[in-house]
């Protein structure tokens, strides 16, 4: 295959600093060079490629924009770039950078102890240390003030009973930050693997994010020690908080599926010969291509402004369910549309289209549904909650 | 050991090439420019060479224009401790003019030996390095596919027809950097990070006339698009009265 050249129609890249066009660029060749030769193996295998997890901690990926402990210390816009680039190979990469950097670095950063910070980040930041993030029950998903997993205060120890399901990387975490009520009250507490009590299963036979673990965590009188307690932080806030992060990097990573799935359908357009002519010579198809590079380009926009308001202080949640919002819907769109273009061919693995395709409808779901950005936003224009 | 990276940014080999309005040379809109590919081996010998001795300094340096700061500070941020951007001022060159301007700086600064690419993937001149170490009145290996450094002395190995040459060489030397030769690191985000602190200086280059002139740069003919005949009887015709190789 050759080159994969990224749409940049509107010279959106005179926009980034040069160390976040470097940073974009590093990672871009990093995941040309050593993920996609073997991303469809463990997308059929439906394995997430471990031998990596070295390598992209010594590249720097997870929580680059925090500070300190081992971590890069980048823009957030530069951490969206990082996420952009990881989701142009797939969503699955992606995910596991988002869940080890924004759902778990990114809580013991900002709500942790001294010691809690010494104790996990710098080995997470390496990839010496894997973590999975426990918000979702099988009964709770866009409701997650309902949880029923709860924390008793046992003296000298907590004792975590419930159950979390849809756990990307549960299975091969070393620790859990899970989500748990004491006193009626949500905290975020870290549970380490082999901690009596704790067991994990994997959630086999997806259709979606194949090349990532997901899991379900079953906590049965586990035994945590006291000093596992996120202490900065009380109610749901802390987990949203998480999310909010995490979410910032779904919308930057959705453009770079759409980038690719772009790129893929493009190419093809101009070599495939039908009717004796490259199919890109038909209205139909120019006109598939062009709603494409039209959404693309306002995805790019949006999450390059979103970086802005970030890296100034001045993003609003909304913002991001906006961002998040539009952009996985976009890249689905353009996903079925390239899907369209390539024909028969697109329905195999020898092209990329459909994997971005099916992934995106998990990302289109988790950390909040289309429909619930759609109605945190509404909330937010008309002052009116329709969610509950 | 002072070690200096000779660089030079120039058009990514994969980029479509257009011939400016001056007929002389490329239209730089809408091409990516890189770090060129042969001086990538150059950095990592450079860096190598520096880890091995367990100290040094290794200073990349590009004459150009300002625009090459972007291909200096990706090599900062592979590991370099400094960078000059030797300020050509839009002058024209030829491959004595850089050579000689590259010389001047040098002699302003301490050096033991200076690695660059074979050649730059741009003009394909392979002139810099032999010019240079003329310049300097020091000795010069090119097109390096192994080396080694022990006790002050290279041992360098060169890929010649038909065989394996091995030479010794000691410093100061000019050293040009064959593929092969190592496997170039890429950065890190902490590398890039780190490169923001690291010193790029500009110096204004000494660039004497050049003696010698693009006069013009054409691209090669388009390929005419090919056609798909009916019959071997066909081919055979119109290798003869078309082609006219039969
Ligand atoms: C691959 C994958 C990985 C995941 N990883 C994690 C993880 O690491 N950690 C974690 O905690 N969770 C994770 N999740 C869970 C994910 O966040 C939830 O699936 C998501 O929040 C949606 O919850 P649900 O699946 O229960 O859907 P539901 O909440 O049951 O929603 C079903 C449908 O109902 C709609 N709906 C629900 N409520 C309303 C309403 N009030 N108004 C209108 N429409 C409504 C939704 O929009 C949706 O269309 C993951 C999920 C997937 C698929």
């Amino acid at each position: 295959m050759s080159q994969f050249k990224a749409a940049d129609f509107y010279q959106i890249d005179d926009l980034f600093t040069e160390e976040e066009r470097m940073v974009r660029d590093t990672v871009r060749d990093w995941v040309t060079d050593n993920f996609l030769p073997v991303v469809e193996e463990h997308n059929r295998a439906g394995t997430f490629p471990m031998e990596l997890v070295p390598a992209l901690g010594e590249l720097g990926v997870f929580g680059a924009n925090l500070e300190g402990y081992g971590c890069a210390g980048m823009s957030s816009t530069a951490n969206g770039l990082i996420c952009q680039e990881l989701e142009r190979g797939d969503s699955g990469l992606r995910s596991f950078v988002s869940v080890q950097g924004s759902l778990c670095m990114f809580p013991i950063h900002s709500y942790g102890t001294e010691e809690q910070k010494q104790k996990w980040l710098p080995g997470m930041a390496a990839g010496k240390l894997i973590g999975c993030f426990g918000l979702t029950e099988a009964d709770f998903g866009s409701n997650p003030s309902g949880m029923l997993t709860r924390i008793e205060d046992k003296g000298d120890h907590y004792l975590l009973n419930g159950s979390k399901y849809w756990i990307t990387n549960g299975c091969i975490a070393d620790l859990a930050i899970v989500s748990a009520k004491l006193d009626g009250v949500v905290r975020m507490i870290v549970v380490e693997k082999g901690t009596p009590g704790f067991s994990t299963n994997t959630i086999k036979n997806k259709f979606s994010l194949r090349a990532s673990v997901t899991s379900e965590l079953v906590f049965e009188d586990c035994k945590v020690p006291k000093e596992n307690l996120l202490p900065g932080i009380e109610g749901l806030k802390g987990p949203l908080s998480c999310l909010n992060s995490a979410r910032f990097g779904i919308a930057f990573g959705a453009v770079g599926a759409a980038m690719a799935v772009y790129d893929e359908a493009l190419r093809y357009s101009q070599n495939r010969i039908m009717f004796d002519k490259p199919i890109g010579r038909f209205q139909l198809v120019q006109n598939k291509l062009v709603w494409m590079v039209n959404e693309i380009t306002k995805g790019q926009l949006l999450a390059w402004r979103m970086g802005q308001l970030k890296d100034s202080d001045r993003l609003h949640h909304t913002h991001v369910s906006l961002a998040k919002r539009n952009n996985c819907w976009m890249a689905l769109e353009c996903c079925r549309l390239a899907r369209d273009v390539l024909g028969a061919n697109g329905i195999t693995d020898e092209y990329q289209t459909m994997r971005h395709m099916c992934n995106l409808e998990s990302v289109i779901t988790y950390e909040g549904t289309h429909d619930i950005h759609g109605l945190i936003v509404g909330r937010e224009i008309t002052g009116l909650d329709a969610i509950m | 050991m002072n070690i200096i990276v000779c660089i030079k940014r120039v058009p990514a080999t994969d980029s479509k090439i257009k011939v400016g309005a001056d007929g002389r040379s490329i239209d730089p809109a809408g091409v990516d420019f890189v770090l060129n590919p042969y001086d990538e081996f150059a950095v990592e010998q450079a860096l190598k060479t520096k880890e091995q001795l367990g100290a040094g300094q290794v200073t990349v340096v590009s004459l150009g224009s300002a625009d090459a700061q972007k291909e200096l500070r990706s090599c900062l941020a592979m590991g370099a401790d400094a960078a000059v951007l030797l300020d050509d001022g839009g002058k024209p060159r030829d491959a004595h003019a850089t050579a000689s301007a590259v010389a001047a700086w040098l002699r302003t600064v301490p050096h033991d030996v200076v690695f660059c690419g074979k050649q730059a993937v741009d003009h394909d001149d392979s002139q810099f390095a032999g010019r240079l170490a003329a310049l300097l009145g020091v000795p010069s290996v090119t097109e390096v596919v192994a080396l080694e450094l022990s006790d002050g002395t290279f041992r360098a190995e060169r890929d010649i027809e038909g065989a394996r040459e091995v030479v010794r060489c000691g410093t100061p030397c000019v050293i040009s950097t064959q593929k092969g030769l190592n496997e170039p690191r890429s950065a890190t985000l902490k590398g890039i990070m780190a490169a923001k602190k690291k010193p790029l200086e500009t110096v204004a280059a000494d660039v004497p006339a050049p003696g010698v002139e693009v006069v013009s740069l054409e691209l090669p003919p388009e390929r005419k698009e090919g056609r798909i005949l009916g019959s071997v009887d066909e081919l055979i015709a119109a290798l003869r009265t078309e082609a006219k190789v039969l």
